[in-house]
């Protein structure tokens, strides 16, 4: 019965984001429909960082290339949004592919270092190509053109469901990933590599498929982002942008499933707060990191999973 | 100007350059030499050290006075609040390399966004204590065979020759400090094997603290010695840190002389790479080579193979 009722507490959080469409005002409805968004690209990067025991710091180029292989094609090559999304999911993917085939030949410190690097070139690539990218200006997405199977995405009741799709689609798909044998072997990688390794697995390509499907949902929220609000900028390809899943999934609880909703939408308010005070809002993100570094590594979601709910995956 | 004085005029700003990152990697080196953990803060050190910089030599009035006592006083302030942040913070995670840089990107954060609330999103610049403008000769072959010649912009000044002079001076200092002193001689045993260090009476977490005190204070230098020509900027650690890591890693993690090589390899090539192509072009390629080393060669372009 423990399957039913982790399926009933995700389905129960699916169920009352919905009904917060009809009654959350204005401001908030579109802030929650940015944290479900920002939240798909947190479990992206969790099925990394969470399950695999894998620590990147290069996450934005994943997102930035959904969003300008989403953006790029719809702009100059005058491509609508369905497969403009395609061809932003794909890029996410090919990158991901590419980006992992090579890191992973290293370990620990220089995996964070080596996707640091890629993640520092790739948005030096966007800044470089400013005649087509616009640099950190950025393209706007006209309205008439965030038409996806006929729905307007540019009102905010369509959008906010259209970003609930996305974060169920990828919620249950991660909680059904890692309650399958695949999913076990990337928690086995996570704790003990060699050990998984003794065991016959092939964790070299557990390890890859694991890098390309965090890229490739981290690219899904990258290109839903772009189409959803109609813009993209070099900014979602800087530093801070691979920074703050690691902050969002540290804070709701590593290797959780709903721990990444709740880091974002706790972090995304306290910054939003913040930012009305003081143009120093990231202080918060650093204080955070450190807080939960020390007294906190589980993150909330790994603290009831340690206090209340063993089997929370 | 003709293209010999030209690549002169690169060569000499990449060697200021060289000076100063050589400062800056040879701190991280020595943080991640010993202690096996990466302090991605690093940048925001040297950061710290341009600021208070300004901060130290605007109270005092400016002028040479100024500038002598921020010298001094700014890698002091800076390495303090290292070694406060290692004890709160590094000690209590224990070291552990991934909680390390987790813990150290707040720490970037936290003393960037300081230095916002406080210094403001202004640059600022120090006067130099000295800045005469020494011209260089160049040597052409005329008619009459080689001679020289004072080409016009063809210059250095002489803060700059400081600058090189101070860099290296520091350097060996500090080489000096590793292999001829006790100090350095707990430092190298700490770094050997932390745990028979500590059976044989070596403070551990005493040279810890030391160690990463004495890296952030080698950045603080470095930013103080640049401000003079860069102005100081709260968001210029970011740059500086990339640099940074480009250097330790194709020098050899850990290895002292494989950094300044590195240094001066990644600072006079920046510098002729930048007057001659993009500096971005430059930048992305610097760090697609830092990253296929570190795929391909993990333990640099010159350092010996890991321990």
């Amino acid at each position: 019965m423990r399957g039913g009722r982790l399926i009933g507490l995700h389905l129960g959080l699916v169920a009352v984001l919905f009904a917060l469409n009809f009654v959350l005002p204005a401001y908030s409805h579109g802030t929650v429909a940015r944290v479900m968004v920002l939240a798909t690209y947190a479990m992206g990067y969790n099925i990394l960082f969470g399950y695999t025991g894998l620590l990147s710091l290069g996450h934005a180029m994943f997102f930035a290339a959904g969003m300008y292989g989403l953006a790029m094609p719809m702009t100059h090559l005058g491509l609508g949004a369905g497969p403009a999304l395609l061809t932003g999911i794909g890029s996410a993917a090919v990158l991901s592919l590419g980006v992992g085939l090579l890191a992973l030949r290293t370990r620990g410190v220089a995996f964070m270092i080596v996707t640091l690097m890629f993640s520092q070139a790739a948005w030096l690539t966007i800044l470089l190509a400013g005649r087509w990218t616009r640099g950190d200006e950025g393209v706007v997405i006209p309205q008439a053109d965030r038409m996806l199977l006929g729905l307007d995405l540019s009102d905010p009741s369509t959008r906010y469901l259209a970003a609930l799709a996305l974060f169920s689609a990828v919620l249950f798909g991660t909680l059904w990933l890692v309650r399958q044998p695949i999913g076990r072997v990337l928690v086995a990688i996570r704790e003990n590599e060699d050990r998984a390794e003794l065991l016959g697995y092939d964790t070299f390509r557990h390890k890859l498929g694991a890098v390309v499907l965090s890229g490739t949902v981290s690219g899904a929220a990258g290109a839903a982002y772009g189409l959803f609000f109609g813009y993209a900028g070099a900014s979602f390809a800087e530093t801070h942008y691979s920074i703050f899943p690691l902050l969002w999934v540290l804070l709701g609880g590593a290797g959780t499933v709903i721990g990444p909703f709740l880091g974002t939408l706790f972090m995304f308010y306290l910054i939003d707060l913040t930012s009305g005070l003081t143009p120093a809002y990231m202080l918060v993100a650093g204080v955070a990191l450190v807080l939960l570094t020390l007294f906190a590594p589980q993150g909330l979601a790994g603290e009831i999973r340690r206090r209340w709910w063993r089997g929370l995956p | 100007m003709e293209f010999g004085p030209h690549l002169m005029l690169a060569v000499l700003e990449g060697a200021v350059t060289a000076a100063v990152l050589a400062l800056m990697a040879s701190g991280l080196s020595l943080v991640f030499g010993v202690m096996r953990v990466v302090n991605v803060a690093h940048g925001q050190f040297f950061m710290l050290g341009a600021v208070l910089a300004w901060a130290v030599s605007s109270a005092l009035g400016g002028g040479a006075v100024g500038f002598v006592a921020a010298l001094l006083l700014a890698p002091v302030i800076a390495g303090a609040l290292a070694v406060a942040a290692d004890l709160t913070v590094l000690k209590r995670v224990g070291y552990d390399p991934e909680r390390t840089i987790v813990a150290t990107i707040g720490l970037l954060y936290i003393l960037q966004q300081a230095a916002l609330m406080t210094y403001g999103p202004e640059a600022r610049p120090v006067a130099p204590p000295f800045n005469d403008r020494l011209a260089l000769p160049w040597i052409e072959f005329g008619p009459e065979g080689p001679g020289l010649i004072w080409p016009w912009g063809l210059s250095i000044t002489s803060y700059k020759l400081f600058v090189m002079g101070a860099a290296a001076a520091v350097l060996a200092g500090l080489w000096a400090l590793m292999t001829r002193t006790g100090i350095g001689l707990v430092m190298r045993a700490t770094q050997l094997d932390r745990e028979t260090a500590q059976a044989f009476g070596i403070p551990v977490e005493r040279v810890y603290a030391g160690v990463f005190g004495l890296g952030a204070a080698l950045a603080a230098l470095a930013g103080v010695l640049i401000v003079p020509i860069q102005q100081a900027h709260y968001l210029m650690g970011g740059d500086a840190l990339l640099l940074s890591f480009i250097v330790v890693i194709i020098g050899g993690l850990g290895s002292l002389g494989g950094t300044v090589i590195a240094a001066l390899l990644i600072g006079l090539s920046d510098g002729i790479v930048s007057v001659f192509f993009s500096p971005t072009l430059a930048k992305i390629l610097a760090t697609l080579l830092v990253a296929l080393v570190l795929v391909f060669r993990p333990e640099g372009l010159m350092g010996k193979a890991a321990r």
